[in-house]
């Protein structure tokens, strides 16, 4: 027997281990090297001024203000929008259709092929649609609105995964005792769902921050500080872009708002991890 | 006019002639898409007795309970043919109040199904949902319903801590009394011992027979003895010609002692099933 469990490695394992290690590695050396080259780049235009000026030159000096302010509307819009349309679709969805009626079946498969459309089309959408159709022009609400379209897909998708994982028990354990199906879901499903919603929405949000295409055509590059919601505005990616493509000597800049940018990413992140655990506790106990 | 059965020696008053069955069962069968769980049964439950559902697995009793509540209602592609009355009315008819019908007619689960809450909330919750706006009122109810299953003590210290941190026979219990706490006029209990260990078991039983005339009581069981021990009434299923069939019922201590159906002397007898 021991000669069965201590014989000896065939090279071909030795191999196979070998190159798993040095792609497992090459991964992480690729994220280790972004981080390093923005916080190496970024850390020392980062004070408190770069914070709170609005860009001059063109963003070559003065601070980002404005574009966090302009990224942050956007993002609100754009969250406002996804998310109760992105709950009540997942609802439906996970809900009101079985697994195999056709209705929810064409829902998802368009949310399926949505979700893979290039963002640059769902900008172009955007720009025909809340642009022009409906009068919006270049503004901070088209901006948003554009985005909800496009990270709708994946929350939607997240959410009803989160509200599916929910255990059948608990719905038939409810029906049982008589409690009405809106109490059902609003006060067992939906809270017992929450982990799987908000992770739905920490991709959602990540995405939506994370993206440059769709916001050129929609929200536009006016870097001062919005007056409306239908004002143009610049988005914290879209001033990296700019920064880095059309400004000459524009780059320490970019890379401090892309320093600021990760770390409101982290923070985001975070946040919605600690609500999720703590904050819709007190609603629900889990073992 | 009484019957005298192996239980009223326990003060059953189980009163057969007197008062209309509660729930009523007529020419029932219930499918799965094409598959019959069971077919054609005739039954009555008749009220503040304890009705046992016997017979070996797959012949429908678990179907037949949570047909005469609508739960089947919740599983896609199940059909339901013949009529369940309740109190005198078809609970199939379309103006139906299921909340009400469920409430009247509760179902306890095999496996015990405490929700994701507090020990309280598990049974704040329902009443709330059933109109007891009072705090007071719900808090009452809710002691009273932990008594009634001999759970108040052991849990009056820690009535906030998840329900899930209970051991099985707490849980099942719990669930009863959460139940209990809606004053159902029907219990309908789904094997609620088999999941639990031997020592929880007899305590569920026990409080299963302590309910006898407070509450109707339909109980599935695969335990031959427990039924002997604690029901009025039995009613015996087996399968035949591939779906289940209630093959015999009447009162317990006919039924154990001289069983009209050859099929049900052998499974009594331990020979078949």
């Amino acid at each position: 027997m021991k000669s069965l469990i201590h014989r000896q490695r065939k090279p071909a394992d030795a191999f196979a281990a070998v190159i798993l290690w040095v792609m497992a590695m090459a991964v992480s050396f690729v994220f280790v090297w972004i981080v390093f080259s923005i916080v190496a780049g970024g850390l020392s235009s980062i004070s408190r001024e770069f914070l709170t000026k609005p860009p001059e030159f063109s963003g070559r000096s003065g601070g980002i203000s404005t574009v966090l302010v302009s990224t942050a509307v956007i993002l609100m819009i754009c969250l406002g929008a996804a998310v109760p349309l992105g709950i009540a679709t997942a609802l439906f969805l996970s809900e009101f259709t079985g697994n195999d009626e056709w209705f929810g079946r064409l829902v998802r498969r368009s949310l399926d092929v949505l979700a893979g459309v290039p963002s640059i089309v769902f900008g172009l959408f955007g720009s025909v649609f809340f642009c022009r159709v409906l009068g919006m022009g270049y503004s901070l609400i088209a901006g948003g609105l554009t985005l909800a379209c496009m990270v709708l897909p994946i929350f939607i998708r997240s959410a009803e995964a989160g509200l599916r994982a929910v255990p059948e028990e608990y719905r038939s354990t409810a029906a049982a005792l008589g409690i009405s199906r809106r109490a059902v879901i609003f006060r067992l499903i939906l809270p017992a769902a929450v982990p799987g919603l908000i992770s739905g929405l920490i991709l959602s949000l990540g995405r939506a921050a994370a993206e440059t295409a769709a916001l050129l055509y929609t929200s536009g590059y006016v870097d001062r500080m919005p007056e409306s919601v239908f004002d143009s505005g610049r988005s914290l990616t879209v001033h990296i872009y700019d920064l880095a493509m059309n400004v000459p000597g524009g780059n320490s800049h970019a890379y401090g708002s892309a320093l600021v940018l990760v770390v409101l990413l982290l923070i985001i992140n975070g946040a919605a991890t600690w609500i999720g655990e703590h904050g819709l506790r007190r609603r629900l106990i889990r073992s | 006019m009484k019957f005298e059965t192996y239980s009223s020696s326990r003060e059953s008053c189980c009163d057969r002639e007197a008062c209309a069955p509660v729930l009523s069962a007529s020419d029932l069968s219930l499918f799965y898409g094409r598959k019959a769980a069971f077919r054609g049964v005739n039954l009555d439950i008749h009220e503040g007795c304890i009705t046992a559902l016997v017979g070996p697995s797959g012949c429908g009793k678990s179907s037949f309970l949570q047909s005469l509540n609508r739960l089947t209602d919740l599983i896609p592609a199940c059909r339901i043919e013949g009529t369940v009355t309740c109190c005198g009315k078809d609970i199939h008819e379309p103006a139906t109040d299921l909340i009400a019908l469920r409430r009247r007619v509760g179902l306890i689960f095999q496996k015990p199904s405490p929700l994701p809450f507090s020990i309280r909330r598990n049974l704040d919750f329902p009443l709330r949902e059933h109109g007891f706006t009072d705090r007071g009122e719900r808090e009452a109810k809710m002691e009273s319903a932990l008594r009634d299953v001999c759970l108040w003590d052991e849990v009056k210290e820690r009535l906030d801590s998840p329900a899930t941190s209970l051991s099985g026979g707490q849980q099942q219990r719990l669930c009863i009394a959460r139940a209990l706490a809606l004053e159902p006029q029907v219990l309908l209990l789904d094997e609620p011992c088999s999941a639990l260990d031997p020592i929880s078991s007899g305590a569920v039983e026990d409080l299963i027979a302590d309910l006898r005339n407070r509450f109707t009581v339909v109980v599935v069981t695969h335990n031959l003895a427990q039924a002997r021990r604690i029901a009025d009434d039995v009613a015996f299923f087996w399968v035949k010609e591939n779906a289940g069939r209630l093959i015999e019922h009447g009162p317990a201590e006919a039924i154990f002692s001289d069983p009209e159906n050859e099929l049900t002397r052998a499974y009594i007898a331990g020979l078949r099933g």
